[in-house]
């Protein structure tokens, strides 16, 4: 996307002074650098020292890094999270894939609803899903305990260290389902017209055109909504963060890498160490966005 | 057959401007012309809405019971009695009215934070899409490189930088961080790339009009769907932020809705627990009723607006 | 500029006034505002009056300062609930560290008190004269509050811990209530072959639950001398419990359902857990979450391991601190003071729930001769002031105590989850504090 945004500026307007542009990128900068390169700036300063409850701060070089290399519940943390992403990711996706090709379809009745209806959960904040989600996870009262009492067994367990990432994945997939629904449709939404009659009159079946023409239109929002999406699973807190009071010996204080980074800080005082969980997480997010982007793109320009 | 297989051809299609952008998402449905209602479709699209709207079943349910009957009913069917009005009285009136404190600063957040976000995104994207400047491929880079670091990993720096700030515990500590959207500028660069032609803004100018003024009375008119995208989800965004007010407020006074509700929650524990779920299931509901209002209201903007942006990458 | 050089100066000072005070220089008067106070200086400041901002999340706590307003008009409180418990430690342990935002007052459990003592941002209240008030307090509160001869709060509330149990269920089944732990074990087997869904207790692990416990058992697993800290967690006691308790969990007799939760005030209700080994408190909580099991409930003294001497530990409550930090300490220790030992604060308090520190309140007979209706309007407090009067003494929390508690899930809750031996939880336990302490700069060492 980069080439095709940059080019079509080119024909721009260059005659009246170069820089009439930073009038306008100017103030979005300005709250970008304080609100954005300077905490990072900070970050990596506090990663280097070590702020001890007694004795006071140190300069300690890579210390922290080197430290975070050997954590093991960093990496337990990462890879929990790693697995997270590999699972739920594309699950949502390819659900959310499905409803979109559904509603484009024109043969759904109702369609209008379904869209609105299914893209709802988006606009519940994390916390409330969470509770919404805790309150029906319940394992003596909640709708699990009724349907464990239905079959009289006690097949679901949401709050057991086998179920507990389902648990909390299903969660995320029922916020972000309907989002991501609804990018693929608007994306479907703008395939020219003319396309599907070409389609149409070479003969080709409903499953063809999705093959052929609905997919590769839609390669563009797929890959934003992947990066978005491993975003996301990286940075998870909200749901496992509320869910580890009705589960407290399975969502440990490292269940995320985020949530390490939290308890770092703010139970054991060990912010630069923190900090330093914080660079990492932010330097291995941004390069796998940034291959999952180059990926995607080069893949377009076949 | 070779249009078929050759998806560059859709980049040229969208170019022709936002009027077709309008057009295409107002067009009945590509297979139009042969659109036979499925019932296996339907039934699948079924289970999907099931999905999505039992948990606010339960919700709506639940807030109609007492904290009693809360404790004793069964989840997703109504309890003894109808107790919604009450419970709604109460949400508004525990702890001296605490609730509409926090609606009034989740208010102020998002109209400051999402608007100021939306305003700051307009005006860069605009600028990048239509302005050749020296450091914009810089910028670019930039804008790209900050969709990626994750917001939260930030949080625990911000906070101690706001600390000595003495911004913590101030409405700031929530607005400043909100006003940054990479995703909206990124989203009302490529939508004004094709939705301003070129020709209007040289007439503009030809005219005598400044750059100022061309982008409030021409620009802004033009990128309104792609505005209204950035907006709506700069709102939800803010809306929904629980992470760095968590992290930054200590006075319930500035509590966003978010961080009041799971302080309701935790009341449930320890020495003095004095649990009050019923006041937390429909302080949930009164939470997301307006945001949902909001898009209910705004959904042919925010639809056409995405489609622009969201298959550009 | 100015005020962020000011803050980090401040910051720096605070470091030294830390290191100072840890390298064993015993002025006890350091801070900003009230060094070198005395009783007359306290009845100066409530005449002269002034604001004052006061943390806390006790429910009673609106009514208390509204009463306080009253008797001093000229004093203006105000009432933040800053979070339950640790959310409010996190933001007041955030406030220290960045040197201003923290309030005048505020409410901190025992557990935690010794973490902000050490960080020296309490004011000593022994130089207000408060030391005379020791005589109106129970000795084991009294004890949480006054450490290494500096007092840091007064004492709000307490918890000597008593078995709350469901006496329909027991009756029921036809079980005594146990005196001894052997006999409660026996009682948990016995009830939970008679129903399946009954379990004797509700337990996935909890810090609090498990150091009373200990306290209870004996073990003195933490002790503390300035920066040098010892941990054991396997000395007598702590095994002693541990190998008891190993019983219930090792054989699936508790209750997988944390407190406090929905489940768990159902559970409650319902007849599904019938007993808790709690703190005094536990009749508010009951009272207002399950109100279902009214009728049901009533209190004995907790078992005992020898079941001859009466012996129990406190669980819960905690005392209002006057921060270091605030401008008024002297008003600060004023509110303190009228807060949690005036009459008419302290019976406030105990209308909403909460249970006394003070003797006079434990020992007034109209205090005893309650009867809630709750308890079959079974005299309760005669049993709760039973426990007061044999709270065991000697036992110190860690001076980071609080991040203690949050790391014990992914220690000894793990041999919760998988219901094995408790000893290697609390050994992992062990090493992660031992870990922690040093890399913190105190000189801990297992023993």
């Amino acid at each position: 996307m980069s080439s095709r945004a940059i080019q079509a500026t080119r024909s721009g307007r260059t005659r009246r002074g170069k820089q009439t542009g930073w009038l306008f990128v100017a103030p979005f900068m300005v709250v970008l650098v304080a609100m954005l390169i300077v905490p990072i700036g900070y970050a990596l300063y506090l990663s280097l020292f070590r702020d001890q409850l007694i004795g006071g701060n140190h300069f300690v070089g890579f210390a922290n890094y080197i430290q975070l290399v050997q954590d093991s519940k960093f990496w337990s943390s990462f890879l929990r999270v790693l697995i997270f992403l590999v699972i739920q990711v594309p699950v949502m996706l390819i659900l959310a894939l499905v409803a979109a090709l559904a509603l484009d379809s024109a043969r759904l009745h109702a369609a209008g609803f379904f869209r609105i209806a299914i893209f709802l959960p988006y606009a519940v904040p994390g916390v409330v899903a969470a509770l919404i989600w805790g309150f029906i996870y319940g394992p003596q009262f909640g709708l699990t305990g009724s349907f464990n009492d239905l079959l009289g067994s006690d097949l679901l367990k949401p709050f057991t260290s086998t179920w507990i990432l389902t648990s909390i994945g299903n969660i995320v997939t029922w916020e972000f389902l309907g989002y991501n629904m609804i990018i693929f449709f608007a994306a479907l939404r703008v395939v020219p017209t003319e396309l599907y009659e070409a389609a149409s009159l070479d003969g080709a079946g409903s499953l063809r055109t999705i093959i052929s023409i609905k997919l590769p239109a839609l390669r563009g929002a797929i890959v934003i909504a992947t990066i978005f999406s491993i975003i996301g699973s990286f940075q998870l807190f909200n749901e496992p963060n509320l869910l580890k009071t009705l589960a407290p010996n399975v969502i440990g204080t490292f269940f995320t890498p985020n949530m390490y980074a939290y308890n770092l800080s703010f139970a054991g005082q060990q912010f630069n160490y923190s900090a330093t969980v914080a660079i990492v997480m932010g330097v291995i997010t941004a390069v796998i966005a940034y291959v999952v982007q180059v990926r995607g793109t080069r893949q377009e320009n076949r | 057959m070779s249009a078929l297989t050759t998806p560059e051809v859709i980049p040229e299609e969208r170019r022709a401007g936002s009027r077709s952008l309008r057009k295409a998402a107002r067009r009945p449905g590509p297979s139009g012309y042969r659109d036979k209602k499925s019932l296996g479709l339907t039934a699948v699209m079924v289970i999907f809405l099931v999905y999505s709207l039992v948990p606010l079943f339960y919700l709506l349910v639940n807030s109609t019971k007492s904290q009693d009957s809360l404790l004793a009913s069964f989840g997703l069917w109504f309890g003894d009695g109808f107790h919604m009005f009450q419970n709604i009285h109460d949400v508004f009136t525990y702890n001296g009215g605490i609730f509409l404190t926090w609606f009034r600063n989740t208010l102020l957040y998002v109209v400051v934070g999402a608007g100021g976000a939306t305003l700051l995104a307009t005006l860069a994207g605009y600028g990048l899409a239509k302005f050749r400047f020296t450091g914009r491929r810089a910028v670019f880079a930039v804008v790209l490189g900050s969709i990626a670091i994750p917001g939260t990993a930030l949080a625990v720096p911000t906070f101690l930088l706001f600390s000595h700030l003495g911004l913590t515990n101030t409405p700031w500590a929530i607005i400043l961080p909100s006003l940054i959207s990479p995703f909206g500028l990124y989203l009302v660069w490529t939508y004004a790339v094709d939705a301003i032609p070129e020709e209007l803004l040289e007439a503009a100018r030809i005219d005598g009009a400044g750059e100022i003024r061309i982008f409030f009375t021409i620009a802004i008119r033009l990128l309104t769907p792609g505005i209204v995208t950035v907006l709506l989800f700069s709102v939800v965004a803010t809306w929904n932020n629980y992470f760095l007010p968590l992290i930054m407020l200590s006075d319930p006074k500035w509590y966003p809705l978010t961080v009041g509700l799971n302080q309701w929650s935790q009341q449930a524990n320890g020495v003095a627990a004095d649990p009050i779920y019923n006041l937390v299931v429909t302080g949930s509901l009164i939470t997301i009723v307006p945001i949902v209002v909001v898009f209910l209201l705004l959904q042919r903007y925010w639809q056409s607006g995405l489609g622009a942006g969201g298959v550009k990458m | 500029m100015h005020k962020r050089l000011r803050t980090i100066v401040g910051a720096a000072l605070t470091t030294v006034a830390v290191t100072a005070a840890l390298a064993g220089c015993s002025s006890s008067t350091g801070g900003t505002g009230g060094g070198g106070g005395n009783a007359d200086q306290v009845d100066a400041a409530l005449k002269a009056g002034g604001t004052l901002t006061y943390w806390s999340w006790t429910p009673s706590g609106a009514a208390q300062v509204a009463a306080f307003e009253k008797a001093y008009p000229k004093v203006k409180v105000k009432l933040v609930n800053a979070g339950t418990g640790n959310d409010e430690y996190t933001k007041l342990q955030n406030a220290v560290k960045a040197g201003s935002g923290a309030p005048d007052v505020a409410q901190v459990e025992y557990f935690a008190l010794p973490q902000f003592a050490l960080a020296d941002s309490l004011t000593d209240l022994s130089q207000y004269g408060f030391d005379d008030l020791k005589s109106k307090y129970t000795s084991g509160t009294w004890g949480s509050v006054d450490l290494d001869g500096k007092l840091y709060g007064l004492p709000q509330d307490s918890g000597p811990m008593a078995m709350f149990y469901n006496k329909t269920l027991f009756d029921k089944y036809s079980i005594a209530v146990p005196k001894t732990w052997d006999e409660y074990i026996a009682a948990a087997k016995k009830l939970h072959k008679a129903d399946p869904s009954a379990y004797i207790n509700s337990d996935t692990g909890d810090a609090g639950f498990t150091t009373s416990m200990i306290w209870q058992a004996g073990g003195r697993p933490f002790k503390v001398d300035g920066t040098k800290v010892t941990v054991n967690l396997q000395d007598e006691g702590t095994k002693k419990w541990a190998d008891t308790w190993n019983e219930l969990v090792e054989n699936k007799l508790l209750a997988q359902t944390p407190g406090f939760t929905d489940d768990w005030y159902k559970q409650l209700a319902g007849g599904e857990i019938a007993t808790q080994i709690s703190g005094a408190w536990f009749p508010g909580v009951i009272e207002s979450g399950a109100k279902g099991g009214s009728g049901d409930w009533a209190v004995a003294p907790i078992p005992t391991y020898d079941g001859k001497t009466a012996v129990t530990a406190e669980n819960g409550g905690g005392a209002q601190v006057v921060m270091k930090q605030s401008k008024n300490q002297a008003l600060a220790a004023g509110f303190v003071k009228w807060l949690n030992s005036s009459d008419g604060s302290v019976n406030t308090f105990l209308a909403s729930g909460g249970f006394p520190s003070t003797t006079a309140t434990l020992t007034s007979s109209d205090f005893l001769a309650t009867k809630p209706d709750y308890f079959s309007k079974q005299p309760i407090n005669e049993v709760l002031k039973g426990a007061s009067d044999s709270v065991a003494s000697g036992w110190q929390y860690l001076p980071f105590q609080v991040y203690a508690n949050s790391i014990y899930a992914d220690t000894v809750g793990q041999s919760y989850a998988n219901f094995s031996d408790i000893n290697t939880g609390l050994k992992a336990w062990q090493s992660a504090l031992v870990k922690y302490g040093n890399e913190q700069g105190f000189t801990v060492s297992a023993k």
